[in-house]
């Protein structure tokens, strides 16, 4: 695990996109859930082509944010503007539609495989012969072309997790939003997956938003780090900087485990 | 012992023969309990939907009505929309009182809560954030409303046959707002009841096995159709 050689790549991505205004740009988000206030961010900026990982704590309000960028959950905004446009209540869809969310469970629907794959794109009024290569395409790039026809419940949960990636990424969003996509994997999977998406989403220039509590993922997959604790963001920056100087206690104990395997690796 | 012999003796002559007053009978028993399953499911899938989805103050009492309606007296439906479509009741204008149409719409009422409470009940057993995942694919309302649907099928398959079974064997209603008059209003379950009451025991036998094997071959297709593709 090198997180510096991902600080060093984010540095060379900032710079490049330092002038260009943000893909996605929200001001006063909050959510409240339950009665509970679970997020409050007062600047939530995302660059185009950038990935950006929402660490923390179970608990700390990384879902609950990640779903509301998603537009899935009611939540409250003083701005919140998306590819250049405000993002209104009455066309969430429209917004939804230019963005794909993998959650943590790969939640297929009970068909198969590949009508999983095709689904959103059907529901965008794509040809469906368009779609039927579009779903090729994007299942051979995930590795799983060969599931195509296998109903989805049958899967195993790192195939699974593969179709839904596929599935999402089909869709071309111009932002992919990732919950904990990797936690219900097993080590193997979990690695194979994590080292193929950043490439993959460098090939397609798509912007992520990605959720982990785990640093050494954050560390591999993004260019930017944003650590939330109780619904708050304590500190942002790159993996590097916040490896190097967390801000609060906790930052520091979540970093501490990447920091301690990486000694263990050294030796 | 040579009663119930000589009753499924005479039902398979009759069906053997065609027994053209039989056939109607059946046939009408068929249209009306199909064409009220029917509605209820236009109706009553929707609601099940909107209401396994929902949240909203007083939702239990609603759930507690539907859980209730479940297990509706078919006399009692019977005598509501008697009330309703009696010639000076509110519907009475209609002249719907002892035809068919007044059976279908009591016997809708009578598959209704079934078909709500089984389908609420499929919906509610899915992950909840199945339906995060379908909207996030980008479906809108109707679409996340079919796919939820899709993904329910089994209950849904199951809430068509509670619905059909309650309906197609119910006689309280079917008596009191259609009449049972031959060749008009006529159904399998108040042909039995009438045969039995003039003492014809074979005819009632040979009634309740065709009621029985229509009610058998619906269910049977309908089951078919929920156990397709379910292997482990």
């Amino acid at each position: 695990m090198n997180a510096g050689a991902a600080g060093k790549g984010l540095l060379g991505t900032a710079g490049l996109l330092g002038t260009a205004p943000p893909i996605m740009e929200v001001r006063d988000l909050s959510v409240v859930r339950g009665g509970k206030q679970r997020a409050c961010v007062a600047r939530f900026d995302l660059q185009d082509g950038e990935v950006l990982a929402i660490m923390g704590p179970n608990g700390a309000g990384k879902s609950s944010l990640l779903l509301a960028l998603a537009l899935l959950i009611p939540s409250a905004w003083a701005s919140y503007r998306f590819l250049g446009k405000e993002v209104s209540v009455r066309n969430v869809l429209g917004f939804r539609r230019s963005m794909a969310v993998v959650f943590q469970d790969p939640l297929l629907l009970d068909t198969t495989v590949s009508e999983n794959v095709l689904m959103g794109l059907l529901m965008r009024g794509m040809p469906k012969e368009e779609a039927q290569g579009k779903v090729q395409h994007w299942l051979r790039r995930l590795g799983v072309a060969h599931l195509a026809l296998q109903k989805a419940r049958t899967l195993s949960g790192g195939e699974a997790q593969r179709v839904s990636l596929a599935r999402a990424l089909a869709l071309q969003p111009a932002v992919l939003l990732l919950d904990e996509p990797f936690s219900s994997l097993d080590v193997v999977s979990r690695m194979g997956l994590m080292k193929e998406i950043k490439p993959l989403l460098r090939q397609t220039s798509t912007s992520a938003v990605f959720v982990t509590h785990d640093f050494t993922e954050a560390a591999v997959v993004a260019d930017r780090v944003m650590v939330m604790e109780s619904g708050r963001v304590v500190q942002e920056g790159t993996p590097r900087h916040v490896l190097a100087a967390p801000a609060t206690p906790l930052v520091a104990t979540l970093v501490e485990f990447a920091r301690v395997m990486a000694g263990m690796l050294g030796q | 012992m040579s009663l119930v012999a000589e009753g499924i003796k005479k039902a398979f002559s009759m069906l053997v023969q065609g027994d053209p007053e039989l056939w109607r009978v059946t046939l009408l028993t068929l249209r009306v309990s199909g064409t009220a399953t029917l509605v209820s499911l236009a109706i009553g899938v929707p609601l099940g939907v909107l209401l396994g989805l929902s949240r909203f103050p007083g939702r239990n009492v609603v759930v507690s009505a539907v859980n209730t309606g479940m297990g509706l007296p078919p006399v009692v439906v019977g005598v509501a929309v008697s009330l309703l479509l009696w010639r000076s009741g509110p519907a009475g204008a209609f002249g719907m009182m002892y035809s068919p149409g007044a059976m279908v719409v009591a016997q809708c009422i009578i598959a209704l809560p079934q078909v709500v409470g089984l389908t609420m009940a499929g919906i509610m057993q899915l992950d909840p954030r199945l339906a995060l995942q379908i909207m996030a694919l980008g479906a809108s309302r109707i679409q996340l409303y079919a796919l939820l649907v899709r993904e329910a099928r089994l209950s849904i398959l199951a809430a068509i046959m509670a619905g059909f079974g309650a309906v197609v064997s119910e006689v309280g209603a079917s008596m009191m707002v259609g009449g049972n008059i031959i060749g008009q209003t006529r159904v399998l379950t108040t042909a039995i009841v009438l045969e039995v009451n003039k003492g014809n025991f074979d005819v009632a036998i040979a009634l309740s096995v065709v009621l029985m094997l229509l009610a058998y071959s619906v269910t049977a297709v309908l089951t078919v159709l929920q156990q397709k593709g379910r292997h482990v």
